[in-house]
């Protein structure tokens, strides 16, 4: 059957590209990797100071600096400036090469490039300046601003739908089934996050529950997965374990993801079915969760011994369990018994860093180090990405481990009627200590920077040592 | 080519239909909820005030959503649909870091306290961490006319001249004091609109730190209490209800909030005067010889006999006071009195 074809021939599509071609998508490539990389550096560098003024509120203080207006452009030049444009430079990279044709346009992706840049920046300065559409979450830009991001988006769906209809088979790669739609989804929810017409008052709320869920798992989720169903072989030399596994968690990611949004909203005064839906549906998403965890732990069945050379195969490891950990605990999270406990607490934050960070993050970084210096011919040094790793796990590790447990007293303070200010009070050494795991965060971030200029403008070297895929492919 | 349009348009077409019913028909069909009783839309000038709340990412720390939960009860009656017709842009927030603000007009009804904690939360409340926005705020060599400068503590007043709230923060005050649930018609009458922390939701942890070893706190038990009095209760009562105005020390804020320390309505035999003011509030107190512009807001429906006897015991017990206690039933003495 045809439709197998990809799984064998993924590791080896990519003769019929020419050596313009391919130097053309190495700079796209690069170029968005280096500016999502700037972003990065930005936006946690935002993170540690919101994270220092937990414990020390009169520091950094005025207009500019205040806690409000850095706590909207942390997250949204996390996720617009730093993951989407990381994301967005992988697929191209990853459609290019999984269906062994040329970008559609290298100037579309040039133009997409400045818009998403001019979005993120326009965006940064209008929240600084307390331009903020209604602390909306993920939504904060001003609308214009919102609308710039959406052609960004537009452009980049009509170059990669281009690219895909340029392929060299019958077949779509299923990488290319998450990166188109991911990539068409977002434009279908941003701009139901714009239209007004529907967003008054508790109207807004359903929209907000919506918006905000979406903007995680019809995005970053499949742009996530659709990189890891190509990285993920190419780094093993491997099909991945099972291609119809990962067409259902495809189809049930679609049907169940855009339903749970209102979990967000237990026990508020939205309709309790819209509620009581959004629960059962967090239970739903278990299944294109596991289903797609375990295709990715089944395709490493057997080679946990290269964990220990391959660091790209290792980020994707730590991103696999971010994945499955994260979203099973989104999924009991959203039970209405343990949300009591939880719900409106720091520990949501945990969560949130959990998943965009140790799933989303850690998976850009394993295709990062794996797909790049394929790209350049160049690659980063040992003691850069061990830097990176480590502060990275054990940082997140810290982060997430003490806004859990800082979360729970918070909740559990409320259920015992304790004057407000004591939630406050005994946070406080967790809040710290998420300072400390959030400052090796941001310090990896930068070794991680220093192995980006490596890779794109370093030393150009034959293979790279800690990469198992180039070896193969010289094989292939 | 038919591959790519039924797996990238299918695909689509479902998210788009599925966006559809679940977010777009819900803000449809929810925004046309109609304002229950008693809900007003805003002035221009508390609009003004949402503005700048909203600018400055307030609803990143504080809801304005109350859950029928227990724990929610002192922050107000839960929640109903009718209460957000006019919240556009919705601000119910997703972290509640510092406190719920449905209420807060209620809670905190003094334009005076509200400014002071503008100004700099710490001044009034030790252990807070919300950002100081003092840049709303003015100094000036005299107060213009008609205004009233904030009267802060001796830390936090500037060295020279005197502090004005500029538009923004008075804009903003009037929104936070424009901040209240109306009571529903079918609401129970006692304690509706009006939150407070009671001992049914079992306040009986101390707050560590700071407010909780104030100096010149009693050893509970110093002086004898009635039967059925806890002292140690009394203390948490005090600390959730009554310590962000008269302080953990008991000594107020010279000039904004009276000292209950050595106060001679505290400390007189005849605790009637007290607990009025518990039970029914004040507006105007002249207190040694000084008046008192800020309302106190009224305890009577939201708190009980006894958890008023174990407050108005504490205070006349701490910090050097030696009133006589009263008990449970002096206080519905008190309270048949006045209605």
């Amino acid at each position: 059957m045809d439709r197998f074809l990809p799984e064998m021939s993924v590791t080896a599509r990519h003769s019929s590209q020419s050596g313009d071609e391919q130097r053309v998508q190495a700079s796209v490539f690069v170029a968005y990797t280096a500016a999502a990389t700037l972003w990065l550096l930005f936006a946690t560098a935002v993170g540690v100071l919101l994270a220092y003024k937990f414990g020390a509120p009169d520091f950094a203080p005025g207009e500019w600096l205040t806690f409000g207006r850095l706590r909207p452009i942390h997250t949204n030049a996390t996720f617009f400036g730093w993951a989407s444009l990381a994301l967005v430079g992988l697929g191209y990279y990853v459609a290019a090469r999984s269906c062994g044709a040329p970008l559609y346009s290298a100037r579309l992706a040039w133009v997409g490039l400045i818009l998403f840049n001019v979005a993120a920046v326009a965006g940064t300065v209008a929240l600084d300046l307390g331009y903020n559409a209604g602390s909306l979450e993920y939504r904060e830009w001003p609308w214009p601003i919102r609308l710039i991001f959406l052609a960004a988006l537009v452009v980049t769906a009509w170059n990669l739908i281009g690219t895909v209809a340029r392929r060299d088979t019958e077949d779509i790669y299923l990488s290319n089934w998450y990166i188109v739609g991911g990539v068409l989804w977002a434009s279908i929810f941003s701009l139901v996050g714009i239209l007004p017409w529907y967003q008054y008052g508790l109207g807004q709320v359903a929209v907000s529950g919506y918006f905000m869920h979406n903007a995680v798992g019809m995005w970053f989720t499949p742009l996530t997965l659709g990189m890891l169903y190509y990285a993920l072989p190419k780094v093993l030399s491997r099909p991945i374990y099972s291609y119809a596994l990962g067409v259902f968690a495809f189809w049930t990611n679609l049907v169940f993801y855009p339903i749970i949004g209102s979990h967000h909203f237990l026990f508020s005064p939205l309709p309790w079915w819209l509620q009581t839906i959004a629960i059962v549906f967090s239970v739903a998403m278990l299944v294109p969760v596991w289903g797609g965890s375990t295709n990715f732990l089944l395709t490493m069945r057997g080679r946990l011994r290269d964990l220990a050379h391959s660091y790209p195969l290792m980020f994707i490891f730590v991103g696999v369990i971010g994945y499955v950990v994260g979203s099973t605990q989104g999924t009991f999270e959203a039970f209405r018994s343990l949300q009591e406990v939880w719900h409106l607490t720091n520990f949501t934050v945990g969560h949130s860093h959990l998943t965009m960070y140790g799933f989303v993050n850690f998976a850009i970084w394993g295709g990062v180090y794996a797909l790049l210096p394929l790209a350049t011919g160049r690659a980063p040094g040992h003691l850069g990405l061990s830097l990176h790793f480590w502060m990275a796990v054990v940082g997140s590790f810290i982060y997430v481990i003490s806004l859990s447990i800082g979360g729970t007293i918070q909740g559990l303070d409320w259920m015992h009627g304790a004057p407000f200010i004591q939630s406050v009070v005994d946070i406080q050494s967790y809040w710290v200590w998420r300072g400390v795991g959030g400052v090796l965060m941001f310090l990896s971030h930068v070794a991680f920077a220093w192995n980006v200029w490596r890779m794109c403008f370093g030393p150009s070297a034959q293979a790279a040592p800690s990469a198992v895929a180039p070896a193969e492919e010289a094989a292939a | 080519m038919n591959k790519l349009v039924a797996i990238a348009g299918g695909s689509s077409l479902v998210y788009a239909g599925l966006a559809l019913v679940m977010g777009v028909l819900p803000g449809i069909e929810l925004s046309r909820t109609p304002p229950g009783p008693g809900v007003e839309p805003l002035t221009p000038l508390q609009a003004e005030g949402r503005d700048v709340y909203v600018a400055n990412g307030c609803s990143y720390c504080h809801t304005q959503q109350v859950r029928p939960l227990p724990q929610d009860k002192i922050f107000g009656r839960p929640s109903a649909p009718g209460d957000f017709a006019y919240q556009t842009p919705e601000l119910l927030g997703s972290e509640r870091t510092g406190p719920d603000l449905t209420n807060v007009a209620v809670r905190e009804p003094s334009t005076v306290w509200q400014y002071i904690h503008l100004y700099n939360p710490r001044a009034v409340v030790p252990e807070s961490i919300m950002p100081a926005f003092d840049w709303m705020f003015r100094v000036v060599d005299q107060a213009p006319e008609g205004t009233t400068p904030v009267p802060l503590p001796k830390a936090y007043a500037p060295a020279r001249g005197v502090v004005v709230p500029d538009h923004r923060a008075e804009a903003l005050i009037a929104y936070l004091l424009s901040l209240k649930q109306p009571t529903l018609p079918d609401a129970e009458g006692n304690g509706a609109g009006t939150p407070a922390i009671s001992s049914t939701s079992s306040a009986t942890a101390s707050v560590a730190g700071g407010a909780g070893t104030a100096p010149g706190a009693p050893a509970a038990g110093s002086a004898p209490a009635p039967d059925g009095v806890d002292l140690a209760k009394g203390k948490a009562l005090f600390t959730a209800n009554c310590a962000a105005c008269h302080q953990a020390n008991g000594e107020g804020l010279p000039g904004a909030f009276p000292s209950l320390r050595g106060n001679d309505e505290v400390n007189e035999a005849d605790p009637s005067e007290q607990l009025h003011a518990v039970l029914k509030g004040l507006q105007g107190a002249r207190v040694g010889g000084v008046v008192y512009s800020s309302p106190m807001p009224p305890f009577g429906s939201a708190l009980s006999d006894a958890d008023i006897a174990n407050i108005v015991d504490y205070e006349r017990s701490a910090w050097g006071n030696h009133g006589v206690p009263v008990t449970p039933a002096r206080v519905a003495a008190e309270r048949a009195k006045d209605k």
